[in-house]
């Protein structure tokens, strides 16, 4: 049952994805922080590097011990993947080992424990070294998946495997920049959302408001500027990336059943019934997709009717929704935080109540927004591991059986029910004990 | 090619097992000698402060595996993939263990986390010792029953146990006494190691008690090793052949007879430092000594059928493994400058630092 060796997957990766994607965004702040009181000496920027520290490590630990199974995974449940493609992407993972694990949790915990050893200028640059690692991890992440959305530099030999052939198409990738800055710009939105929506908590509580400013101000402008461009260009270009390598994962992400002659339309809200192969409740902009996919009006876009059942994903109302779900609430960060930095800009975002309670509310939701983009490139590659070659029911380990992949499954939902709790206890506490409380 | 992947991840995971491994040892010692509170909190320190640096070697050398050895990598992993599962949510449980134990100061939430930690440790600790067994005993490669093969031949799967116990039953299980015995010869190997990490790196109250302990545990490491080495014998009476026909191969068991000696006389050693180096010995002999004697193969096949996997009936391409070289080099080196790095600035005992809030 491959069922479930795909179920375990989503859902250890998913859990896994909420960690990374705010340290790789919140290093970069806490570089920012830290260079800020480098210049200005106000010490409350060095409060601001050190509490998002505490909050980076917990979610450090937690991205560690859930990122160790992905890796194990891939021998684990997908061992005819991994015999397989072993040779090219395990370039990509080993990389990702040598040159970003390492270089993330040695300086790691010298920037936790450190900085009375090390000093301020030394301090700032192993804070500088973590983000370096942790960036350099989501690329060649990146580089992993783009192979496997668009794979490159192979060939295959007897016995169907694929084997290396040039190195360095796997970073050439066409697929691989766009891909690695949305996720990046992406992974910064979470961050400042979570700086800013900490720091609306602090101004709207009546405590630590200086700090909380601090916080406001640093994650609406970060916040605000990475969102433009989670969407434009990064995500204008993966979304032509798509229409040109996944075309039968375009039509179904954006809904199109239909060829149009005379262009597509854009479609913002509808489900798909997959019986009668129609969006019911449709609402839509003539036109604006072929537009936004060729700068053309009348530019015709293929179709689900132009592939056969074996082209197009295998769950295409998951990969439909996960696509306007990560559009639609990219569309409403930029909206809100575009309003939150106006006001930032009169100097006049502090005063308003109903502002700083939307940055607060909306913290979970990049979370969601990052997530569900995943969901649209692993949904959306189906029903290939790696596209056009390999199909995923070809991937799974040949001897383990799906008794035990429950098992496993039922363990591992335990297991990060108890970490989720975990986890949402430890960072309640560093909120609620707030900056000051760091003994100079 | 090959030769040189393979020696390279056996360093890699020998300086994983020495390095995390003080951290297992350390958390087995943890679980049963520290008693004060003040103990318990310097020596859950003295592994907490680097073990997340510690695992990145298994994650490295897991990931070099995958690269270079990808046939090997996929047989293995599901091959046993329960015991690989259950290892990683003990992993998870020892680094929660380490990491939340400091983070609240209730009695109740620290006793809780340092229990999750000595016996993740314990049991970590038994499984990789297990896990090294089964390596050596082999597997029933390609599922063979009545001459025929279920699988492929490089894939097999392996339940946890099965009624008989022994390693000489048609399809072994991960825990037979072959394999126990190992785990627990890896079980004392790693407390010795922990407690030298302890004497290095803390000023604990039982540091005095830990010299005798490292004493006793050392004869009955030497006691079991023979013992070890007997069964293994009648197991596999052609086990030491490797050694016959290359002699220079004598070295490695011979950095774990060092190790050995050297800890008899622990309680002479005035340097801390000299103790975990013997440890260290005896962790890296004890792995190179086991890898020495299949060499070249890394998974014998139990049965007659289908051949064991070798480093060269596993490996990646020819250019594939020559590329990464050129990346792994830089890699290396570059590990190598952190390492002296963070050791240079965070030397000495750690009880007696100030690191600051955590």
């Amino acid at each position: 049952m491959i069922f479930y060796d795909r179920l375990q997957f989503a859902f250890t990766i998913s859990f896994h994805y909420i960690f990374p994607q705010l340290t790789m965004g919140l290093s970069l702040l806490i570089v920012y922080f830290k260079w800020k009181f480098l210049r200005t000496k106000v010490d409350m920027y060095n409060d601001a590097a050190k509490f998002f520290m505490k909050i980076f490590a917990v979610n450090f630990t937690l991205g560690v011990v859930t990122g160790i199974p992905m890796e194990f995974q891939f021998g684990t449940n997908w061992a005819k993947f991994s015999e397989l493609t072993g040779g090219i992407i395990g370039q990509t993972l080993a990389m990702e080992g040598i040159f970003s694990f390492f270089l993330e949790s040695a300086f790691l915990a010298l920037f936790i424990f450190g900085e009375k050893i090390i000093g301020q200028k030394l301090h700032f640059i192993t804070g500088f070294l973590v983000f370096l690692g942790s960036w350099a991890s989501g690329y060649l992440i990146l580089a992993t998946n783009a192979w496997m959305q668009h794979p490159v530099g192979y060939e295959i030999v007897e016995n169907g495997k694929y084997v290396l052939k040039n190195f360095s198409a796997l970073f050439s990738n066409p697929w691989l920049i766009p891909a690695f800055l949305h996720n990046q710009f992406a992974s910064l939105v979470t961050a400042s959302f979570v700086v800013a929506g900490v720091g609306a908590f602090y101004v709207l509580r009546q405590k630590n408001i200086e700090h909380g400013k601090i916080f406001l101000k640093t994650g609406v402008v970060f916040g605000f500027i990475s969102s433009l461009l989670v969407a434009f260009p990064t995500g204008d270009w993966n979304a032509k990336n798509v229409a040109k390598y996944q075309p039968a994962s375009f039509a179904a992400m954006e809904g199109i059943f239909e060829t149009e002659e005379a262009g597509a339309e854009i479609i913002l809200v509808g489900q798909p019934n997959m019986v009668e192969k129609k969006l019911d409740n449709k609402i839509a902009v003539p036109n604006v997709l072929s537009f936004l996919t060729y700068q053309n009006w009348n530019a015709q876009i293929p179709g689900m009717d132009q592939f056969t059942k074996e082209e197009l994903p295998d769950n295409i109302p998951a990969l439909y929704y996960s696509y306007h779900i990560m559009v639609g609430l990219g569309t409403i960060f930029i909206g809100l935080l575009g309003l939150a930095f106006f006001f930032l800009w009169r100097k006049k975002l502090f005063d308003i109540k109903s502002l700083l309670w939307g940055i607060l509310l909306l913290l979970p939701f990049p979370y969601i927004a990052n997530i569900t983009g995943w969901y649209v490139a692993e949904l959306g590659r189906q029903p290939f591991l790696v596209y056009g070659l390999l199909k995923t029911t070809n991937g799974i380990s040949p001897t383990v059986s799906s008794g035990n992949t429950l098992f496993t499954l039922l363990g591992f939902a335990g297991l990060y029910l108890l970490l989720g709790l975990l986890f949402l206890l430890l960072i309640g506490k560093i909120i609620n004990d707030g900056p000051k409380l760091q003994k100079q | 090619m090959e030769l040189f992947w393979y020696i390279t991840i056996a360093i890699v995971l020998s300086v994983f097992f020495v390095l995390d491994g003080y951290d297992f040892g350390t958390g087995i010692i943890h679980l049963f000698l520290a008693k004060k509170e003040k103990d318990k909190q310097v020596i859950a320190k003295a592994a907490g402060l680097f073990w997340d640096f510690n695992e990145v070697w298994l994650v490295a050398g897991g990931g070099l595996l995958f690269m270079a050895f990808p046939t090997y990598y996929a047989s293995v992993f599901s091959g046993f993939y329960l015991p690989l599962i259950i290892v990683l949510w003990l992993t998870v449980f020892r680094a929660i263990g380490l990491e939340f134990r400091s983070q609240f100061k209730y009695q109740m939430w620290k006793d809780i986390w340092d229990k999750a930690f000595g016996i993740s440790s314990l049991l970590l600790a038994l499984f990789f010792g297990t896990a090294l067994g089964n390596i050596i005993r082999g597997v029933n490669l390609g599922g063979v029953a009545n001459g025929i093969s279920i699988y492929e031949k490089h894939y097999f799967f392996l339940p946890l146990w099965n009624g008989s116990f022994s390693p000489l039953h048609e399809n072994p299980g991960v825990i037979d006494w072959f394999t126990l015995i190992i785990g627990i010869i890896a079980v004392v190997t790693l407390a010795i190691h922990g407690a030298n990490w302890i004497l290095l790196k803390t000023n604990s109250s039982i540091n005095t008690q830990l010299k005798s302990l490292i004493f006793k545990l050392n004869t009955a490491l030497f006691i079991l090793t023979i013992f070890s080495l007997i069964v293994w014998f009648i197991i596999n009476p052609d086990a030491l052949l490797n050694y016959a026909h290359k002699p220079y191969l004598i070295v490695f068991p011979f950095l774990y007879l060092m190790g050995l000696t050297g800890l008899f006389f622990i309680k002479r050693i005035k340097k801390d430092v000299h103790g975990f180096y013997l440890s260290s010995l005896l962790i890296i002999g004890g792995i190179t000594s086991s890898l020495a004697s299949m060499f070249p193969i890394i998974l014998p096949s139990t049965n007659q059928v289908n051949e064991s996997l070798t480093i060269y009936n596993t490996a990646a391409s020819e250019y594939g493994l020559s590329v990464a070289l050129g990346w792994g080099i830089i890699g290396m080196i570059l590990v190598v400058v952190y390492l002296v790095v963070q050791k240079r600035l965070m030397a000495g005992k750690i009880d007696k630092m100030d690191y600051g809030e955590h």
